[in-house]
């Protein structure tokens, strides 16, 4: 066999022509199927039933009394599992697609008839001068399920090509703009998260990726984890999702520069927002 | 059917011997509490801590169903068995962790899944709430260098390392390019799975197994689904079973394509790289038409499947993948440059493969025919035996050769899926009664999953191990580094394909 491998590669790949796909236009066809954050309609909620409540392994749908709905919706802690959209009788819960589920304040992933906060635009704009074109993030895994990696790792491949949005994966914090978490934050890994994030040049951003870092999900608290970044980091933008697919992560990315609108308001893509 | 064999602590090591020279494979180990789930009752005060009985997990040559064998030591003391069977021995040092349970001459005592330095106030794995660790960082446990020490270099590399990886730490002891001495200090990640499902109501445990490792989901679930099944003994229908068939074998599909481009980065064939992570972008793709989610979660539990995926217009892009598949398999194989990196790189012979539990590509490289999907089959992979692919090469080559033949059998697979699939209900009622217990396994693309579920007198979860191909795996890797090179050292754990997170849990 002779070493005609390099020449062949370059062709090969030359006949592939060109996979990535245009941004934001190419999100949707790329997530085709995708099942996101069941929606809630309080509406159609029925009296002195908690069968949802029963089917949330994460805790993300609790009874409350004297709020705007019977149930307290939490998408922060959300695991996707559409559980409760099997379990409820009367429809309450639907299955969607809503994956654009990136909130600079965690109040945006709680539901809520009322919008709560405010959108944050004028920090944007000056976030935006300064990294709009350039965003170097450092990731660290506190423990993730290898789900979250997975879908990171993505972002790499042609088809969403991360780079030409230039934002880039940086190995040292000093380099690194972003602190990018995933899992539920385990007590073997908070020294060397805290580590990461002290040796970060100011001005510097944490971004939560993936419910267990957003609250711990599924997977926080008990004799070995935190409940993600709960406590730990000042959290610029939460990511909730098990894991969120590379469209969420980008779109999350995006809004974090603010070249991109944030969705999520009140635990729900708001009306009039471009719909995920 | 499952044996169970009552052992006393004084025939283990006998019987364990025996097993081994008729070539039989311990699995692994793991301690739960009999008389536990009356700790989570308050009505009932407990007179005193539950003691904890043993399960040794063993498969004999030649047999379908495993044997299992009980041993309630007491206040006897319980050798370890690592000394007959070494693969056993993560396995007893991590119920030492985490049931407080002591082995006498365990070979390499000291913590394992717990981090040096980790304390916990209570065995965690003792039914009832849990007590957080405390942890003061304390050096790793790594051996005393004598001789030549002014010339040995360490080099310590991790948890928090280059690009998008999960966390671990590994040091090398080094001399320029030759590495003496390699320890991974591994369970940085370690959540304490296990713990969470105590106490659930087992439907959902089926959603807890599909986050102990992510891009195992649908193994650890089937695994899970299938112990519950045998607790209950029901019967799974046919479609169902079938359709179990179809996602384990999409998760197979896109994890070794994955593999493929990882394993291209690290010997920098870019091309290799971007068309083999571009591949699993489309099998992801698949995965979430038919199913919705990308790591075809949410559909098995208990007695079959949630829902039906969506089969049509699965076909046509299979083949297509399939297509573009073997002109990238056929360059790979060909690639003079890439092969170089592999051959002879991180040679793990057939016996230490054995001994030490080397598991599924990994153990199939290294000349061991064996896959539980045809050797202790479940499900429908009875009526659909798969062919299993065998090399003889025992290095990073035979593990990419392995991984190329799988995919083509994984298509096939789903092709006959597809081709003969059963109508009828694709879920049957599971209740496992109060205080059932049942053993289920599964290949994932990464070895063989098992768990082991106990059911408390309410029906709940009392306990759930699990054991996963990574813990296996990774054990085993380390001795394919030491007195290797730095260079290779990428390019070898690529070649293992192995997960931290599966491992830690």
């Amino acid at each position: 066999m002779a070493n005609k491998s390099v020449p062949l590669w370059t062709l090969y790949g030359l006949k592939q022509g060109k996979a990535t796909v245009p941004w934001p236009a190419g999100e949707r066809a790329s997530q085709q199927g995708f099942l996101g954050m069941p929606r809630f309609d309080p509406g159609k909620c029925a009296e002195g039933c908690r069968e949802c409540v029963d089917a949330c392994l994460p805790g993300a749908i609790t009874l409350q009394s004297g709020g705007e709905a019977r149930l307290s919706v939490d998408y922060g802690r959300c695991i996707v599992c559409q559980l409760c959209v099997e379990a409820c009788p009367t429809g309450a819960f639907a299955a969607s697609s809503d994956w654009a589920f990136g909130a600079r304040h965690r109040e945006d992933l709680v539901w809520s008839r009322a919008v709560a906060s405010a959108d944050g635009t004028a920090l944007a704009g000056e976030i935006r001068r300064v990294f709009g074109r350039s965003l170097h993030i450092r990731h660290v895994d506190a423990g993730s399920c290898n789900g979250c990696e997975s879908e990171l790792q993505a972002l790499g491949n042609p088809l969403y090509n991360l780079h030409r949005l230039g934002i880039f994966f940086t190995p040292s914090p000093r380099f690194a703009d972003l602190l990018l978490v995933t899992g539920p934050v385990t007590y073997a890994l908070r020294e060397p998260l805290e580590a990461a994030y002290a040796a970060m040049p100011e001005p510097r951003f944490v971004m939560a990726v993936g419910t267990c870092a957003v609250s711990g999900g599924s997977n926080g608290g008990g004799y070995s984890c935190a409940n993600g970044l709960e406590g730990l980091l000042p959290v610029d933008l939460y990511l909730p999702g098990c894991p969120p697919n590379p469209a969420a992560i980008i779109h999350a990315l995006l809004m974090l520069v603010g070249r991109m609108p944030q969705r999520v308001r009140g635990g729900r893509i708001a009306e009039g927002s471009e719909r995920a | 059917m499952t044996r169970y064999t009552d052992v006393a602590p004084r025939d283990l090591e006998p019987r364990c011997r025996e097993a081994v020279a008729a070539g039989a494979r311990m699995q692994f180990v793991y301690a739960w509490y009999p008389d536990g789930s009356r700790a989570l009752d308050d009505t009932q005060p407990m007179e005193q801590t539950p003691t904890a009985e043993l399960r040794y997990i063993v498969h004999a040559a030649g047999e379908h169903a495993p044997q299992i064998w009980r041993c309630r030591p007491g206040a006897q003391p319980v050798p370890s068995l690592a000394p007959i069977a070494p693969l056993l021995s993560w396995h007893e040092r991590e119920v030492t962790d985490l049931c407080g349970l002591k082995f006498k001459d365990q070979p390499q005592p000291g913590p394992k899944v717990l981090l040096p330095g980790a304390k916990a106030a209570r065995p965690p794995l003792l039914p009832g709430p849990p007590a957080p660790l405390t942890y003061v960082r304390e050096p790793y446990i790594l051996p005393e260098i004598a001789g030549a020490a002014p010339d040995v270099q360490l080099l310590p590399f991790g948890p928090v390392r280059a690009g998008v990886v999960e966390s671990a730490h590994f040091s090398f002891y080094y001399i320029g390019e030759a590495i003496l001495h390699y320890h991974p200090q591994l369970f940085f990640k370690h959540r304490g799975m296990e713990k969470r499902f105590e106490g659930l109501p087992p439907p959902l445990g089926a959603v807890l197994a599909e986050r102990v490792s992510g891009v195992g989901s649908v193994a650890h679930s089937l695994a899970y689904c299938q112990a519950l099944e045998a607790a209950a003994q029901c019967e799974v229908p046919p479609r169902a079973a079938w359709l179990r068939v179809l996602l384990a074998e999409l998760e197979r599909l896109y994890n070794h394509l994955h593999y493929l481009g990882h394993l291209c980065h690290t010997t920098t064939l870019k091309v290799g790289d971007a068309e083999g992570h571009y591949l699993e972008e489309l099998a992801k793709q698949i995965n979430c038409r038919a199913t919705g989610s990308r790591f075809l979660r949410s559909l098995i539990c208990p007695g079959g499947l949630r829902r039906e995926p969506g089969l049509e217009g699965l076909a046509e892009p299979l083949a297509r993948l399939r297509a573009e598949f073997d002109g990238y398999a056929a360059m790979l194989e060909s690639s003079t440059t890439h092969l170089d990196r592999l051959i002879t790189t991180g040679v793990l012979g057939k016996q230490l493969a054995f001994d030490q539990g080397a598991t599924g590509p990994v153990e199939r490289a290294s000349g061991i025919d064996r896959d539980p999907r045809r050797d202790q089959p479940y499900g429908a992979y009875r009526e659909l035996p798969p062919r299993v692919a065998v090399r003889d090469g025992c290095d990073a080559r035979a593990r990419q050769q392995v991984r190329i033949e799988e995919i083509e059998h994984s298509i096939e697979l789903i092709g006959r899926v597809l081709e003969g699939l059963p109508d009828g209900a694709s879920r049957a009622e599971c209740r496992p009664a109060p205080g059932s217990e049942g053993l289920g396994w599964a290949e994932s693309p990464r070895g063989s999953v098992y768990y082991a579920v106990h059911l408390d007198a309410r029906g709940r979860l009392a306990r759930v191990k699990v054991k996963s191909p990574s813990f296996s795996n990774w054990r085993v890797f380390a001795h394919t580094v030491h007195g290797t090179n730095m260079m290779d050292y990428a390019i070898n754990e690529a070649s293992f394909g192995l997960t931290i997170a599966g491992c830690d849990r």
